[in-house]
């Protein structure tokens, strides 16, 4: 665990060496910001919750997140430190897990700084706090989804602008995979048992759940193993790979 | 049980490092072609081979970075492929170009470096203080790494090489790119090290084998052309004890030629026409030098300078490296 978070750290500390940190956090502050008070109505819709404010998380997600995950193994092969850090006495899952961690902890950390909307919200009227936590609880957990399918895309490529665009398609299908625009693909040669299959690892209605309030731990459980799958994925991608 | 039969052999024990019938093919293309080698303490490894010999691919199984096709190989004991963690604490590695972390100082590298590898506290400290002196990287602690010149980088890499005293280290090219004064400097942290360590190190620079090797490994198209000490190495040089006469312009160099043939010491005869010299090459294991001087004396030839050769590696190298590969070959 020493190790892992080890590994944390000096990713971190990576983040914030360079423009990219800062960068992310105002555009994702800007963004959510933007997306809350004018294509939300947060405040002509005349409620006292964060509904206008999560419903555009996914969507924020869907450009930011890979952004911040193209870079994870991408660059390493690239610039060849992977080879340092894999003949290091550590195991993959730990050098997996602890740049994952890393990159989840920095999104965590731009989520929590939305705190001034919780306090905007709180001051305007009488929300159900309960709704809020549970809601940053899911989208943080939704994000977690997407980094590690970003974590196992930048592992297979040593570009990271080929990893951002194929980690926003490869979200993008998990994301709507509960809608027609996804599922019209399937239906025709698909048999019904495993349309319903794709149609349930749609993260929206997963997410929709979750930040309505209903901390169900069927929704809780589908975040963490789409999360231990694809870092599953990320390590014999990077089992393969790593060396070419 | 049999004693005899069954009692491992004690070179086995011994062996820091051991490579088995290493063999990687990248797809159809065989980089190493079943390795075999074993390292015993004290030892310093020059890995020798043209570009893309399959010295770094070697180099990257034996760190465990590259899994072999076939073959297996350990450290110390530890299989790299079965108990890697354990493989890889006995094992200092400077990759090929000496990556690390650019953003970062070497301060911070290190520590990092010390942290994963469970150096802490005073310990710490300790080594960091040692590998900072040996590489002398006192007055760049603080510079972030992808600012500093090429030598001060491949010098951060030895450190993070070195930081937890390893009992085996690998390097690979580590004087590339290093002015000579470095160079030295390298060369010398080396020999000091040496001493009851493994060291592996690949090069394509020849002097560097004869000035800190103790054996050579010479690797062509994936697999070993030659494994002897340095010296022997010169030995099968056709310069090896060849005598080289320099004489002055008013010499008559076809002359001197045909004399030197008539000698049963010496092998073949060559003039450079340019350079006033003649060199004579000794016939089988003969050492021509006493008879050369001696009739030179009495002919009076105009000799200038006399020089025995001790043998020319780049030359043992380019016979070994470019031959077709037909078994053993002395």
């Amino acid at each position: 665990m020493a190790v892992v978070s080890s590994i944390a750290q000096r990713e971190l500390r990576g983040y914030f060496a360079t423009p990219l940190a800062y960068v992310f956090i105002v555009i994702f502050l800007g963004l959510a910001g933007l997306f809350t008070f004018y294509l939300g109505g947060f405040y002509e819709r005349g409620q006292a919750d964060l509904a206008p404010f999560f419903n555009f998380h996914p969507w924020l997600y869907l450009f930011l997140v890979p952004a911040i995950a193209m870079r994870l193994w991408a660059e390493e092969r690239k610039s060849g430190s992977v080879e340092l850090l894999m003949t290091l006495p550590i195991t993959l899952w730990q050098a997996v897990l602890g740049k994952f961690f890393a990159a989840w902890l920095f999104i965590a950390a731009a989520l929590a700084l939305t705190f001034p909307l919780w306090i905007t919200v709180n001051y305007l009227g009488e929300p159900d706090n309960g709704v809020i936590v549970a809601a940053y609880l899911g989208s943080l957990l939704m994000a977690g989804g997407f980094l590690a399918i970003g974590s196992c895309i930048s592992a297979a490529n040593r570009n990271q602008v080929v990893a951002f665009i194929i980690t926003v398609v490869i979200c993008f299908l998990f994301m709507l995979a509960g809608f027609p625009l996804v599922l019209d693909f399937f239906s025709g040669w698909l048999p019904g048992p495993l349309l319903d299959a794709v149609a349930s690892l749609s993260f929206l209605t997963h997410f929709a759940s979750i930040s309505k309030g209903v901390l169900d731990l069927r929704d809780v459980l589908y975040f963490l193993l789409v999360i231990g799958a694809w870092l599953l994925a990320t390590t014999i991608v990077l089992d393969l790979k790593k060396a070419d | 049980m049999d004693n005899t039969g069954h009692s491992p052999n004690p070179l086995e024990v011994a062996a820091m490092i051991a490579a088995e019938g290493l063999t990687k093919t990248f797809g159809s293309r065989t980089a190493v072609d079943g390795i075999s080698f074993r390292v015993q303490p004290g030892e310093v490894l020059g890995f020798l081979g043209p570009n893309g010999a399959g010295k770094t691919t070697t180099m990257r199984m034996l760190a465990g970075f590259v899994a072999p096709t076939a073959g297996h190989a350990s450290i110390c004991g530890h299989s790299i492929e079965e108990q890697p963690v354990a493989a890889k604490q006995k094992l200092g590695y400077l990759p090929e170009g000496a990556p690390s972390y650019g953003e970062m100082t070497p301060q911070d590298f290190l520590t990092f470096i010390g942290e994963v590898r469970g150096l802490t506290g005073a310990d710490f400290h300790r080594r960091l203080a040692d590998v900072v002196e040996r590489l002398q990287l006192g007055d760049v602690l603080q510079q972030p790494i992808e600012t500093l010149s090429k030598g001060f980088r491949r010098r951060v890499g030895l450190a993070q090489a070195i930081l937890h005293d390893p009992p085996v280290l690998i390097l690979d090219e580590p004087t590339d790119g290093l002015d000579p004064n470095q160079k030295h400097e390298v060369r010398q942290l080396i020999r000091t090290m040496a001493p009851g360590k493994v060291i592996v190190i690949s090069t394509h620079i020849l002097e560097e084998v004869g000035a800190v090797c103790s054996r050579a490994i010479i690797i062509a198209n994936g697999s070993i052309v030659a494994d002897e000490k340095p010296a022997a190495l010169l030995r099968r040089s056709r310069y090896h004890n060849a005598v080289t006469l320099r004489l002055n312009q008013s010499a008559d160099l076809p002359a001197v030629a045909s004399s030197l043939r008539e000698l049963s010491e010496v092998g073949a005869v060559e003039v450079d026409e340019h350079g006033y010299a003649v060199t004579a090459f000794p016939s089988g294991d003969a050492r021509p030098l006493v008879v050369i001087g001696e009739l030179a004396g009495e002919r009076r030839w105009p000799v200038e300078q006399l020089l025995v050769e001790t043998g020319r590696l780049d030359e043992v190298f380019r016979a070994i490296t470019t031959a077709p590969v037909t078994g053993e070959t002395v």
